[in-house]
């Protein structure tokens, strides 16, 4: 069957720069399909936003008997998801910090406006390299309080984590999780002892926060500290330098929309949003029910990994009209970027932010530029999905 | 398209949100003729919500809330002019100012008001208030912010229980009287009640349940009021919170089924007429409508709900400007939220159109919880605290008419999910305000007869 092989060819690095046909033929299988490997795929957008919101699916991989330590809240259920990730909100949103993320907008202009210092007409960059990648991880290192010398510290810890938890069939992968454990840890203890280093000398960072949190009961633990930091650190980088590349990408690839843009900027809040649903950095995201459940029709057992394809549900014609066309100008766009339900990406907010900025402040140097290389090179990940490299001649 | 239906001339009455929506929603969808929007009031359509929240709080003013336009409705606006008149076989609607204005299709939007402390004298004493306009919530938040001695609301629904939190949370003494067993009975039936009731106390609330206030006192000002169980309450702010009164004054003998729970129309908010005729030229959207509605039994529902008013204004819009065939159903479920005490309060479904309830996610002492209402064993609505995110899951389940009590499995499951308790929904003859939902379909107004139209 060949609906039962789709994992395998959709995490086939061959299908990286295109997934798009295989998820039009996941869709066509039925909102969920069963692969060889004893998975299931959901494509469809309304079951993908039901099994979102659904609280017998748990986001922990403990349900279906994977050996991990506890996860951090990206990957736990209520009501101990909800406990975590209350806390780590405090410093960052509202209600306690309101004006956390707007306030970061100067600084993420003046950054962006020194990553465009040395663009030239009539020079090669790669957007990944020069621009997409250094943003975001100096506006989260300054957020978080990591100093940003130690980037090829945690790049090196970061590649592995994010390589360990990228979606792949049932196979081997023994060594690859034990990478990313020790990855874990290691960075973890790293950003514990940074947090330690703040005590009674704070901050205005997130790392100050979590640490001189004066009242015990709003604390986190140590291991708490670390699993949260580490998940921060990686979350609020990985992703947004694909959201900023596939942007420049996709504008590049549609120049009229380039152009409309270029003279209508007030337009680009729209555009990240149509990007988020076009091109979304994560592609999937997997749950596990809890219970017996049946989606339109098909059971699936408790215990089952069940690999929700959020690109797809962001193209099924079912939900979007003309859902492959990229239109900054789409009414009506509630995409599944950002996933949904309780674990809506947290870091939304400073995501939009960056992006907006980064596309903005580039804009007028994108006049005259054209892709070296259609498509560029891939990252391995399957799951958060983005160019390796984007060559681009100014 | 039948380009007539693009063109013409259509009149909105009423300027506020369900008005402004439809009047966006006309040129959205392409109508060219001649829209005029008549409102009473004299101000650009505006926000209602944080008029009882940030307004009372001081965190933003009454004459800031303006409502955002999506698009310039291109409209000519009749604002500070009352409709009160209307002639559906002329088809023109009257003015105070004597004006009539001719339309070929009608949107009545009029909405409600707050309905006033019943003794006039009474309700005239300085320092008594109601809660619906712009000016109500300036004048009420001057008040609250000279820092009264005390406070009296009257009523413990929605609005009630937001002004006795705004109250707390500026540090003034509030005492709130409700008839019924608890704060917010009439919306979320007796369980969640007792939680309301709970939270109120525990912020400081002087809560008087069972009780109705007999009189208020005052010799100009207001001074204190007289409680039917004999006690007296001394405060100098007092604000009626006794639900809404809709607009239909200005219908009566039009022949349309306009009445005190609202005008009656079809699922495509077309008006019906006191016979149960449909019209095909005035439609109803928003506060002022009662409408049928399939999950609910086809009782005809009338939503004081935000979310309401804008769903179905942009039905009535669509439906104003297309042909029968493409004509669309108002079937959205109901939604509303309220945040008071530090919660956040969100409802899905009619939880008054209810037997039983489960604590299906949380629980009551965590202050978090989701509790589904169950009508005849399948699911009708489920309100959340502190747990939005949960509600798409729980409005699947209404729109598909899921079993009631939900299946099992959450994480966060209750224990007490497995046990279905009565819902406890009160005849609202019990309540001091109107429920904010109210299921109109078994209580008919008055008795129809037939009458052969003369002239």
């Amino acid at each position: 069957m060949d609906s039962e092989t789709l994992l395998t060819r959709i995490t086939d690095y061959a299908n990286r720069p295109n997934p798009y046909p295989l998820y039009a033929e996941l869709r066509e299988a039925g909102p969920v399909v069963r692969q060889a490997d004893g998975s299931y795929l959901a494509g469809t957008y309304h079951e993908i936003a039901a099994l979102l919101h659904d609280p017998r699916m748990s986001a922990d991989p403990r349900t279906r008997g994977a050996v991990t330590h506890k996860p951090p809240f990206l990957r736990l259920d209520d009501p101990e998801h909800h406990r975590l990730r209350t806390l780590a909100m405090r410093p960052f949103g509202p209600p306690h910090s309101p004006g956390r993320v707007d306030a970061m907008r100067g600084e993420i202009d003046r950054v962006t406006k020194e990553l465009l210092g040395s663009f030239e007409a009539g020079r090669q960059i790669d957007v990944v390299d020069d621009f997409a990648y250094p943003l975001p991880v100096t506006v989260i290192c300054r957020l978080l309080g990591v100093p940003r010398e130690d980037e090829p510290l945690f790049r090196a810890w970061s590649d592995t984590i994010v390589a360990s938890a990228d979606v792949r069939p049932e196979g081997d992968s023994a060594e690859t999780d034990k990478a990313g454990d020790q990855a874990r840890t290691e960075m973890g203890l790293y950003l514990v002892n940074l947090a330690e280093q703040r005590l009674g000398r704070p901050g205005d960072d997130l790392l100050t926060a979590f640490a001189n949190e004066p009242d015990p009961a709003l604390r986190l633990t140590r291991e708490e500290l670390a699993e949260t930091a580490v998940l921060l650190l990686i979350a609020g980088h990985e992703t947004t330098v694909n959201l900023i590349t596939n942007g420049v990408l996709t504008l590049l690839r549609h120049p009229e929309h380039l152009d409309h843009l270029r003279r209508e900027p007030d337009l680009l809040p729209r555009a990240v949003e149509e990007l988020l649903r076009y091109e979304p950095p994560v592609h999937m995201r997997e749950r596990i029910p809890r219970d017996d459940i049946d989606v339109a029709g098909t059971k699936i057992p408790r215990g089952a990994s069940v690999i929700l394809v959020l690109a797809s549900g962001n193209r099924d014609p079912m939900r979007f009209h003309d859902p492959d066309r990229f239109d900054p100008t789409r009414p009506d766009n509630q995409h599944l970027g950002f996933g949904s339900g309780i674990h809506l990406c947290y870091g939304a907010p400073l995501a939009r932010i960056e992006a907006q900025a980064a596309l903005g402040a580039l804009l007028p140097h994108l006049g005259a530029a054209r892709l070296v290389q259609d498509p560029p090179p891939y990252r391995q990940n399957a799951m958060l999905r983005g160019p390796r490299h984007l060559p681009i001649h100014l | 398209m039948p380009d007539d239906l693009m063109d013409g001339r259509i009149v909105v009455v009423g300027a506020s949100l369900a008005g402004l929506r439809a009047a966006e929603a006309l040129r959205e969808g392409g109508f060219t003729g001649s829209l005029t929007v008549v409102g009473d009031e004299p101000h650009a359509p505006y926000d209602r919500p944080p008029l009882s929240k940030q307004v009372l709080l001081g965190k933003a003013t009454a004459d800031t809330t303006e409502l955002p336009m999506r698009r310039d409705p291109d409209a000519d606006w009749r604002l500070g002019v009352r409709a009160t008149g209307l002639d559906p076989l002329a088809k023109r609607v009257v003015l105070e100012d004597g004006e009539s204005l001719p339309y070929d299709r009608l949107l009545i939007a009029t909405g409600t008001r707050a309905r006033p402390w019943p003794n006039p004298e009474e309700a005239a004493l300085d320092g008594v208030f109601t809660l619906r306009t712009r000016e109500d919530a300036a004048g009420l938040a001057e008040r609250l912010a000279a820092g009264p001695r005390r406070v009296l609301v009257i009523g413990g629904g929605f609005t009630g229980s937001e002004i006795a939190s705004a109250c707390r949370e500026m540090g003034l003494d509030v005492t709130v009287t409700e008839r019924g067993p608890a704060p917010l009975v009439g919306a979320l039936g007796g369980t969640l009640s007792k939680l309301a009731a709970v939270m109120q106390r525990n912020h400081g609330v002087d809560l008087r349940t069972g009780v109705t206030v007999t009189a208020l006192r005052g010799n100009g000002t207001f001074t204190g009021a007289e409680l039917s169980d004999g006690s007296r309450v001394d405060a100098d702010v007092c604000v009626a919170a006794l639900g809404a009164i809709r607009n239909v004054e200005w219908l009566a003998d039009t022949g349309l089924a306009a009445g005190p729970r609202g005008i009656a129309c079809d699922a495509g908010c077309r008006a019906f007429n006191m016979y149960g005729i449909v019209t095909d030229d005035i439609f109803v959207a928003g506060d002022v409508s009662r409408f049928p509605h399939p999950l609910f039994g086809y009782q005809m529902l009338s939503l004081e709900h935000w979310g309401n008013a804008v769903d179905q204004a942009e039905v009535a819009a669509h439906n104003m400007i297309n042909p029968g065939p493409l004509r669309r159903p108002h079937l959205a479920i109901p939604t509303f939220w309220s945040t008071q005490f530090g919660l956040n309060i969100k409802s899905v479904g009619v939880p008054t159109f209810s037997d039983h309830v489960v604590i299906a996610q949380g629980s009551l002492e965590a202050r978090r919880l989701a509790m589904v209402y169950g009508f005849q064993g399948r699911v009708t609505a489920a309100v959340t605290v502190d747990m939005a995110k949960s509600l798409d899951y729980y409005r699947h389940l209404i729109e598909t008419a899921a079993p009631f009590p939900p299946p099992l499995g959450a994480q966060d499951r209750a224990i007490a999910a497995d046990v279905p308790i009565p819902s406890d929904v009160p005849d609202p003859k019990g309540l001091s305000h109107g429920p904010t939902v109210a299921l109109t379909g078994y209580l008919p107004d008055r008795r129809l007869t037939v009458v052969p139209p003369t002239g």
